[in-house]
């Protein structure tokens, strides 16, 4: 094997897109600029919802400066309706925008004007009369007249519900009990980049550019809606300025764009103002989720009932499982977990960063916390002595379970020395607080292709449709080929984004890196045992071989590559099927967060001092882009715990603060220097290549390890998140 | 009809004379009329910093100024701070030190921290400053750096890579 690149896996290989990133050259959806002369897209929202347009008026605005169109339900072309067919799902089913008359939810697109500027779509815009005629609501699942229902499915988990033992008996048989109800507020994933599309028609078939997660499914998505073959349809998605589940699917800029497209005969460009995001793209809703919790005297864990209630929004089925970490963290007899839903006339609602987890450990991590304090036991001991030894819900055996060597690693790096008496901790006018938590998050393998292209002259090129929303998946998927092709790393091209390639897994639920990287080892292997034949053919002896310049190396020679490769280039596919590591063990990634806070003691401020995580995500992939991924979960959890919530009008149904000096996302100097260390691991049972999920796992037990600091700083637990200074004020000592 | 002004200026050193919409900003002149697309519009209401450029030696945020505004101003963006392919040291520096995840928001990081860099020589004070010394270099970094906004959560890696550079230069 060729020295250099027999073990590139895992090093800190600097990112192959950085110079493009670092000087301007990486081309975002919005950036792309089409051959023809492209028309500008404005979205005019509905200022009131649900209801009906008894009259839109667009004369004004088509009369404006540059105006080419104004579209309305009166003059879009036709297309299939919302939702259909029900059973394709959220990602694939008809995402009908400006259908008819119905308005759905406050800033539910209800006329798109396109002009030859942005200035004059804009203008033009403000120009259109709309009247709605609002019908009643719902727009809060915790108002008492609502219909609370249980879900079809849940994100991310088998069972809606789940029990095991008896909680009724084990809970009313525990010495010491919690019982409380925490509420997590709505939240946005606010990526940098607001959702764009470029779309463009030639005959019946439609090219999009497009900010988007996961391709394939936005082909059909595409199909469902305008009524036409998946096969007409390309995505194009080559750089995403981050997604943290808001693009995981199509969303109503692309439909707008292709509907504007078609009716124009140009490329129309519709990229969404910072506004439209928090109403035309996802979001996190807000939850009530009641937890009981019951232990021995010991501290053994004997009863948990987690009941999540949320919004769905109406006709897009999509219920998030924030009960999700306690059917796995800890053993106890008893079991019990619920989700409910309120069908809500909202914008969408839909997966977010670590759904399920970034709010459920909140919560969970949250009254363990409170139980292992009331049954006196330090928290870093009341976590290990309940550690699983099978998977709690289902019994099932735990692939590499790694919890407790997560938290004592995290413990002993952090230097935790036990805990005080809340408030007792104060450095002048600060009270100073330590608090821990567990992280897990579930590890997926999904199937994925990809096909590796060799030329003669020794260039290499990785293809698939695949994204990089960050993550680092141009960089990842070179040093899998590098290494197992034994190529050099700047003979490689990869190729994501594009649904002319094979289909992948694409950006989610952490299932990327594993998904896409086994299928390029896949191929990347059958690549090699391809060119070791056809040197065997030539009657040389190649175990082992490797690729530099234009040469093939074998058994210490080495071997012009166009005597190897058919007509200047070899093609292979490889795949990943998931069905192959089906081995009935439950898989997760886990960790454990520590972190000291400090709260000012007249005004309640909350500060984060410290930050440390200890994580097990099997073998890392690339040590530096994976300790980025880490921090940035860790600081979209200091988000969770004190900053983020989107606040809704509950009497309109309309978010209030759809901006970013309202809605706060951590801001640099929110966030101190950050520590994480990453446990030595290979996890064989979950793909090839021995990584486990590793973008969400972050997130996981950073807000309850704030929030429990919070409240050792000073005595005061809150149960609503985020946690703000008026929350504290009350509390504080006078004086 | 709106009536077009016309308008000089200087982008990454070339003059520039164009008729252009008074409504039009910097960002979108930059992006739409030069089709220099370095420059990002994260929010459009300067609030996250991603289409950060320099003006005349200051960072501004792009979006909130009119480019009819900048009648012989001197400005430069992302694309204007690498000579050919020879990186700048910040640019470097925040590819050695992953200061960026999506990249999104990185021409308004780099922009930014160029200028700042500027500042901290300058002995310019910021918020965290004592009255007659800068706080500690990674502090004055992080508040310096707090209009720049970044999802991914890449800061402790953007104060690093800045720091390099400044500490380079001290």
């Amino acid at each position: 094997m060729n020295e250099m690149t027999n073990k590139i896996i895992g090093t800190p290989l600097d990112r192959v897109d950085g110079p493009a990133k670092v000087t301007g050259q990486a081309t975002y959806t919005a950036d792309y600029r089409p051959t023809g002369k492209t028309a500008e897209g404005f979205i005019v929202e509905a200022a009131a919802a649900p209801g009906k347009i008894r009259k839109i008026d667009t004369q004004a605005a088509e009369a404006s400066d540059g105006v080419i169109a104004v579209l309305t339900h009166h003059n879009a072309p036709k297309q299939n309706p919302y939702g259909t067919p029900e059973e394709a799902g959220r990602f694939t089913q008809s995402h009908a925008m400006l259908e008819s008359d119905h308005v759905r939810h406050v800033g539910d697109p209800v006329a798109l004007v396109i002009a030859e500027t942005l200035e004059q779509a804009r203008h033009a815009a403000k120009l259109v009369r709309v009247e709605v005629e609002t019908s009643e609501g719902t727009f809060d699942q915790f108002a008492a007249d609502v219909e609370i229902a249980k879900p079809d499915s849940l994100d991310g988990a088998d069972e809606v519900d789940t029990s095991t033992g008896d909680f009724e008996k084990e809970f009313a048989a525990s010495d010491v009990t919690v019982e409380a109800s925490y509420f997590t507020g709505a939240q946005h994933s606010a990526a940098m980049e607001p959702h764009a599309t470029v779309a463009e028609w030639d005959g019946d078939e439609l090219t999009v550019h497009m900010a988007i997660q996961i391709v394939a499914p936005g082909l059909k998505a595409f199909a469902n809606t305008l009524g036409i073959e998946a096969d007409k349809v390309r995505i194009l998605s080559p750089f995403v300025g981050g997604g943290f589940g808001s693009k995981l699917g199509v969303h109503n800029d692309a439909i707008l764009a292709a509907l504007g497209a078609k009716v124009t005969g140009r490329p129309v460009r519709v990229v969404q103002t910072r506004r439209n995001v928090f109403s035309n793209a996802p979001h996190r809703s807000k939850h009530r989720q009641d937890l009981k919790i019951g232990a021995d005297a010991s501290g053994k864990l004997k009863a948990i009932s987690h009941d999540s209630l949320a919004a769905m929004a109406r006709n897009y089925p999509f219920a998030e499982a924030p009960a999700s970490p306690t059917r796995a963290s800890y053993f106890a007899p008893a079991i019990k977990t619920t989700h409910r839903v309120v069908e809500a006339d909202i914008p969408r609602v839909d997966s977010m960063r670590a759904p399920g987890e970034a709010i459920g450990t909140l919560t969970f991590e949250t009254a363990i916390d409170e139980i292992a304090e009331q049954c006196g036991i330090d928290p870093v001991e009341f976590r290990l002595q309940n550690d699983a030894d099978r998977d709690p819900n289902s019994g099932a055996p735990l692939a590499d379970r790694r919890l407790s060597e997560c938290i004592r690693e995290g413990a002993k790096k952090f230097g935790w020395d036990g805990r005080v008496t809340p408030g007792r901790r104060r450095e002048g006018n600060k009270l100073i607080g330590r608090g821990m938590a567990s992280a897990i998050r579930p590890n997926f393998l999904v199937p994925a292709e990809a096909e590796v292209v060799l030329s003669a002259n020794g260039q290499l090129r990785v293809r698939l449709d695949m994204t990089d929303i960050g993550t680092g998946t141009y960089t990842i998927l070179t040093q899998v080929a590098a290494e197992t092709l034994a190529i050099p790393v700047d003979q490689i091209t990869v190729e994501l984004g594009d649904s002319h390639f094979p289909a992948s897994s694409g950006s989610g639920g952490s299932f990327g890196a594993a998904s896409c990287g086994s299928a390029v080892f896949d191929a990347c292997g059958k690549l090699s045992k391809l060119l070791q034949q056809r040197l065997s053919g030539k009657g040389i002896a190649a175990n082992a071989i490797s690729v530099e310049g234009d040469r093939v190396r074998a058994g210490g020679n080495d071997y012009a590559l166009a005597d190897l490769v058919d007509d200047g280039a070899l093609t292979v596919k490889g795949a990943v099927d998931p069905s192959e590591f089906d081995h009935g063990e439950e898989e997760y990634s886990y960790g454990a967060l520590f972190s000291e806070v400090e709260v000012d003691v007249d005004s309640g401020e909350i500060r984060v001092r410290r930050l440390l995580g200890a994580f097990d995500a099997g073998r890392i992939l690339n040590e530096k882009t994976a300790r980025s991924q880490l921090m940035g979960g860790m600081i979209f959890g200091i988000g969770g715990a004190l900053l983020e919530e989107s606040t809704m009008d509950t009497r309109y149904g309309s978010f209030m603060n759809r901006d970013f000096a309202e809605y706060h996302i951590a801001v640099n100097r929110d966030v101190p220097e950050l520590e994480v260390h990453m446990l030595e691991g290979f996890s064989e049972k979950s793909n090839p290549l021995g990584s486990k999920g590793i973008g969400e796992l972050g997130i996981c037990g950073t807000g309850p390890a704030i929030a429990n600091a919070i409240y050792e700083a000073t005595g005061c637990r809150v149960r609503k998140f985020p946690i703000h200074m008026e929350d504290l004020l009350q509390h504080l000592p006078q004086g | 009809m709106h009536a077009m002004h016309p308008l000089r200026i200087t982008v990454n050193g070339q003059e520039h004379r164009a008729d252009i919409d008074p409504r039009r900003s910097l960002l979108d002149f930059a992006r739409d009329s030069l089709n220099l697309t370095g420059p990002k519009k994260g929010c459009d209401h300067g609030q996250c910093g991603a289409c950060t450029m320099i003006v005349n030696g200051r960072r501004i945020n792009s979006c909130l100024s009119l480019a009819v505004s900048h009648e012989g101003d001197e400005v430069t963006t992302i694309e204007g701070l690498a000579e050919g392919s020879d990186l700048s040291a910040l640019q470097r520096a925040f590819v050695e030190h992953d200061a960026f995840q999506c990249g999104f928001c990185t021409p308004g990081q780099i922009c930014s921290a160029t200028a700042l860099l500027d500042e901290l020589k300058e002995g310019l004070p910021s918020v965290v400053s004592s009255p007659d010394k800068l706080a500690e270099m990674d502090e004055e970094i992080r508040e310096r750096m707090s209009g720049n906004l970044c999802r991914c959560g890449a800061y402790n890696n953007i104060v690093a890579a800045i720091s390099s550079v400044a500490g380079d230069k001290s």
